[in-house]
């Protein structure tokens, strides 16, 4: 079978499987809470880590381009709009690609490999339903908390920097910030977060539940899930610009 | 009654199986034995749907399990214990949450689960191992929890998948032992997959043999001894380069 056939023949029975798994409320509700744990509480540090810098470079950036040329209130508005719009959003799906695609691959991979996921099924219990359904859905609920926690850290450590080694007031930046500012900017940044989150879980899951070969295959399942997680996030940013900007 | 006719079954370039036919029986003691490589474990998951062969087919109860919708081969799950080689118990949860999984998936109350589990812990001898992990286990303890995991649902057929590799002589005993006893308690229908045969001729009341992916005899555990075909012979006497692989 070619490549494209293979890949939509498998993306049309992971669509019958979700479809039936997600019906199946009573495996699926019990691992949602402990994944959104998992998935989202957990990935706090390392996204508010990436925001803290974002927003440093930013401001610094910022005011080395607006020299002279444009008021310095403008990095208020610089580092709003773009954290929130984009680097908020990609940043974050892109360590959270490495995070929670990279731990869902690794373990359901782990699973697949010791034949656990055979059991699952031997118990007449779907790995959908079990192990891929609330993956997803923690994911999808939780990447636009972890995101607006990350924007709100990205503009903070970008006011800290621009008061603190810019020559900017907080009342400039402030200005700056609202000089712009429309309510779309948030919830864009957080539309397109769900929509990482569904995007990282679900090759983390597709990738691990396909690893063959012990050990070895668990890792190559790894990689291909961060892969697949950030060209999915670049390929989710460009359409969301298209569709909603 | 489970019956596979004429199932091949190839993973690339690979065939496992070729042409593979067998009755089993309803109540007894089926061994599959063979040399390794010859298609044991990959009949055996075909029997709950886990592989889908190229061609034949499997039944089981009058059903063929490549014919059934997903309710269907769920429903046919329900009926089937099955213990895995490594055991395959999950990870994260105790041995208590590995045995009530399946049987919370049956519907059963709260009580009837606490009671199955507690009684599945002590016909494997391992009352006491209910809160532990299985990372805490040993692998014949294990290899029990697993047991203990496919007769909890009360099966019609358990199918065991090398359950003796890898233990030491008196561990593998008590395995043979407690299949022993699993049968006689619960009046499964049991399959076993194995190259052990001192445990071959424990447990089974027949013995099929496989060589290149379809029987090449099938009998009692006395005629098996008996045999004079050259393959079985080779393997029983372990005696290599009569007839068997190089």
């Amino acid at each position: 079978m070619s490549r494209p056939r293979e890949f939509l023949t498998q993306a049309g029975r992971w669509a019958i499987e979700a479809r039936r798994a997600l019906a199946d409320t009573s495996i699926w509700r019990p691992q949602l809470f402990p994944q959104m744990l998992k998935l989202g509480v957990q990935s706090v540090p390392v996204a508010l880590f990436v925001a803290v810098f974002t927003g440093i470079v930013l401001a610094l950036l910022s005011s080395y381009m607006f020299t002279r040329a444009i008021p310095l209130y403008f990095v208020g508005t610089l580092v709003t709009k773009a954290v929130m719009l984009e680097l908020g959003p990609v940043l974050t799906g892109m360590a959270l690609a490495g995070r929670v695609g990279a731990n869902v691959a690794a373990e359901l991979g782990t699973m697949r490999v010791t034949e656990q996921v055979d059991a699952l099924e031997t118990l007449a219990i779907s790995p959908h339903a079990y192990l891929v359904t609330p993956r997803v859905l923690a994911a999808i609920l939780m990447f636009p908390v972890v995101t607006a926690m990350a924007m709100a850290v990205g503009v903070l450590s970008g006011w800290f920097t621009a008061t603190n080694l810019l020559d900017l007031s907080s009342v400039e930046f402030v200005r700056g910030a609202r000089q712009f500012y429309k309510f779309k900017d948030i919830w864009f940044g957080l539309v397109k977060s769900a929509s990482f989150g569904a995007a990282i879980a679900t090759m983390g899951c597709m990738a691990g539940l396909a690893a063959r070969g012990g050990a070895e295959g668990v890792g190559r399942a790894t990689t291909r899930a961060v892969v697949l997680g950030c060209q999915a996030i670049l390929v989710l940013d460009a359409f969301w610009a298209l569709v909603l900007l | 009654m489970i019956e596979f006719r004429g199932v091949h079954k190839a993973f690339g370039a690979k065939v496992v199986l070729n042409g593979f036919s067998l009755l089993i029986p309803e109540g007894e003691t089926t061994v599959l034995m063979g040399y390794s490589g010859t298609g044991k474990s990959v009949a055996l998951k075909h029997i709950v749907g886990l592989l889908e062969p190229d061609q034949g087919h499997v039944e089981v109860d009058g059903q063929i399990v490549g014919d059934l919708g997903y309710e269907e081969l769920m429903e046919l799950r329900r009926h089937v214990g099955y213990v895995f080689q490594f055991a395959a118990l999950f990870d994260s949860l105790t041995v208590r949450d590995n045995l009530s999984l399946g049987l919370r998936r049956q519907g059963l109350q709260p009580d009837v689960i606490t009671r199955r589990v507690g009684e599945s812990l002590e016909l494997v001898e391992l009352p006491d191992s209910a809160d532990r992990y299985p990372s805490e286990l040993s692998g014949g303890m294990r290899k029990r929890v697993g047991i203990a995991r496919a007769i909890a649902l009360r099966p019609s057929y358990i199918l065991y998948d090398e359950p003796t590799t890898g233990l030491d002589p008196v561990t593998t005993v008590a395995m043979d032992e407690l299949m022993i006893r699993a049968r006689r308690e619960l009046g499964a229908t049991s399959i076993v997959v194995t190259h052990d045969l001192d445990s071959a001729f424990t447990i089974a009341d027949r013995i099929a043999f496989l060589y290149e992916g379809r029987i090449q005899q099938v009998g009692t555990v006395q005629q098996i001894r008996q045999s004079t075909d050259p393959l079985v012979r080779e393997f029983i006497d372990a005696r290599p380069g009569t007839g068997g692989p190089a």
